[in-house]
């Protein structure tokens, strides 16, 4: 590939971190097929941004920095046509946006402007034959479509967590551009932060899930103490179970009707293993089961299990794992 | 208020997938199917939204096989005025194709909204509700968990990685919808009597071969489907608390994550 964009994010004129996977999976992308292709990066901002010094480190040649005053909160209209006609006008092989809540709103728009193919969500790609093959989950992960894009470009979003950084240094040279856009029509007014420090299910390294083995909403508690054990790394998930009877929040959910999470660690308290529970998270480096029923079906995709009552264990978990960290 | 909603049949969440002989499809043997759980959301929005407008339609749209006469006849057992299959054999991989077909039958409708399930949980394409209305120039608001709408105007709310976007946008517009938005209605025996005299029109379709756009022209092409690969066996660690200082050591030497 001799050109790829990567696409990616800020909030509040910081890069968000999830941009060094987009990043890697451009380079990865122009290296293909022993091409020596380049990376550019762009990143959408009222000003300034911190953080894409960096991105040179893995594989950026360039790092583009488009400028306008409706870009200090998402403007998905503004956002579309500005990356559209820098895609136009660069000519890359491909687009590569993440697959966060902004890639995912953004990366069908791009598409369409462009009248090319789009695959969301991926979790790896290739190069064969000029053409780009890439691994799309279905039906939360119980199978994987391979897909073959052509087009020009191709444009594709890629699955948090997946993508591991990888340090392939290149110039990363700066270069900030004023582009003359309208906001469009949608708008985001305000933006309301979660809890200082929480982390989002779907982009935790650490996820700790419960379902209804908690047995009570209030005893979700016993999780929250063991994801701080991990000093801010460690997201609460939930069951399907739990989320419909409101104890937890949709956005905790893991699984086919929630979100598809892919965590170095994942840790499922009390929770059975439904087959649509399993397919959100079966992609996880290693998982961990607690579970009082020792033929539950999550113990058959965990790597650990302990059996057992959950309100005796988790405690004694989050001791240890405070005593590693203290 | 006329509303459109955009609906599919997919394979209920508890199947248990197991790949076609051809090592690209679904195999359907027992699979039972069902309205996309997202999609059912997206439904009661627009029974709630013309209920409280006191007149509309709510009209159902799907691309889909001859089967999807039952989705469609779900959606209007719940209340749906009617219903429109565009039919075809098969629903394309590439989500544009879906879009450009879609947007032909929204066109010229004259809805205030066209809403759609976030996402299908059988292919997770994520992106026929926006491309769609990109193709018809529309507003559009993705993954809407909250939603308040005064005339001509509306202010959906948005979850994002540690926050929500409260969004401003006006009408007509495409919504999708995210689980949580509303609590969808059990279609009743009544409703179902009705649903079954209610219009539905099946306008066969053939999706393009492939976007045919951008610089090289563009598609989407299943190569093949496979399972996911097997996770290794995993062991039980022991009973109790007493097994917790095994497992940290095991994460720590073996698994090396902590």
């Amino acid at each position: 590939m001799s050109g790829v964009l990567a696409v990616l994010e800020q909030r509040d004129g910081v890069l968000r971190k999830v941009s060094h996977e987009v990043v890697t999976g451009a380079r990865r992308l122009a290296d293909a097929s022993g091409g020596a292709g380049t990376v550019d990066a762009v990143v959408l901002a009222a000003g300034p941004v911190r953080g894409t010094d960096a991105l040179g480190g893995f594989g950026a040649d360039k790092v583009i920095t488009l400028t306008n005053g409706a870009f200090g909160t998402y403007a998905p209209e503004g956002c579309a046509t500005a990356i559209a006609a820098r895609a136009t006008s660069g000519r890359y092989d491909a687009v590569v946006f993440t697959a966060s809540a902004t890639g995912k709103d953004l990366a069908p728009r791009v598409a369409a402007k462009l009248g090319v193919a789009l695959a969301q969500d991926i979790t790896d790609l290739a190069v064969e034959g000029g053409a780009v093959i890439v691994v799309h989950p279905v039906y939360a992960g119980k199978a994987l479509l391979k897909l073959k894009l052509t087009g020009t470009p191709v444009v594709v979003s890629l699955r948090p967590n997946v993508f591991t950084p990888v340090q392939r240094p290149r110039a990363g040279a700066a270069e900030t551009v004023a582009v003359e856009v309208s906001a469009g029509r949608v708008r985001v007014k305000q933006v309301k932060a979660a809890e200082a420090g929480a982390l989002d299910v779907g982009e935790a390294p650490i996820v700790i899930s419960g379902g209804r083995g908690l047995k009570e909403p209030a005893n979700f508690k016993v999780l929250e103490a063991l994801a701080a054990s991990f000093g801010g790394r460690a997201a609460v998930g939930a069951s399907r179970a739990v989320v419909d009877a409101g104890w937890r929040p949709h956005s905790a959910q893991v699984g086919q009707t929630g979100k598809t999470v892919s965590p170095t660690l994942y840790i499922a308290v009390g929770i059975s293993g439904a087959i649509q529970h399993l397919a959100g998270m079966r992609t996880s480096k290693v998982i961990v089961a607690i579970n009082k029923d020792k033929d539950a079906p999550i113990f058959k995709v965990a790597d650990y299990g302990i059996v057992g009552d959950l309100f005796e264990i988790v405690p004694r978990l989050t001791e240890e794992i405070r005593k590693l960290h203290g | 208020m006329k509303i459109a909603v955009c609906i599919k049949r997919v394979a209920d969440s508890e199947t248990r997938v197991k790949i076609g002989a051809d090592g690209k499809s679904l195999d359907e043997a027992g699979v039972k199917f069902i309205l996309n759980p997202y999609d059912e959301f997206a439904v009661e929005e627009a029974l709630q939204r013309k209920e409280k407008a006191g007149a509309g339609e709510a009209v159902v749209i799907a691309l889909g096989p001859p089967q999807a006469q039952e989705t469609i006849r779900t959606a209007l057992a719940m209340g749906a005025d009617r219903g429109v299959l565009l039919q075809t054999d098969e629903v394309p991989a590439d989500g544009l194709e879906t879009a450009k077909v879609l947007a032909a039958e929204l066109k010229d409708g004259g809805y205030d909204l066209i809403l759609f399930g976030k996402m299908a949980i059988d292919d997770y394409n994520h992106q026929v509700g926006p491309m769609v209305a990109e193709l018809l120039g529309l507003p559009c608001v993705t993954t809407v968990a909250h939603l308040e709408i005064a005339g001509d105007s509306g202010t959906a709310e948005r979850e994002i990685e540690g926050g929500v976007e409260v969004v401003e946008f006006p009408l007509p517009a495409v919504l999708t919808i995210e689980k949580g938005l509303n609590e969808p209605r059990y279609p009743a025996l009544k409703g179902i009597m009705a649903a079954k005299k209610k219009p539905l029109d099946v306008k066969p379709v053939t999706p393009g071969g492939g976007c045919g756009g951008g610089r090289g022209g563009g598609r989407v092409e299943v190569v093949a489907r496979v399972p996911p690969p097997e996770r290794k066996e995993g062991r039980i660690v022991g009973e109790g608390a007493a097994a917790v200082p095994e497992l940290i050591r095991l994460l720590r030497e073996e698994a090396k994550v902590l």
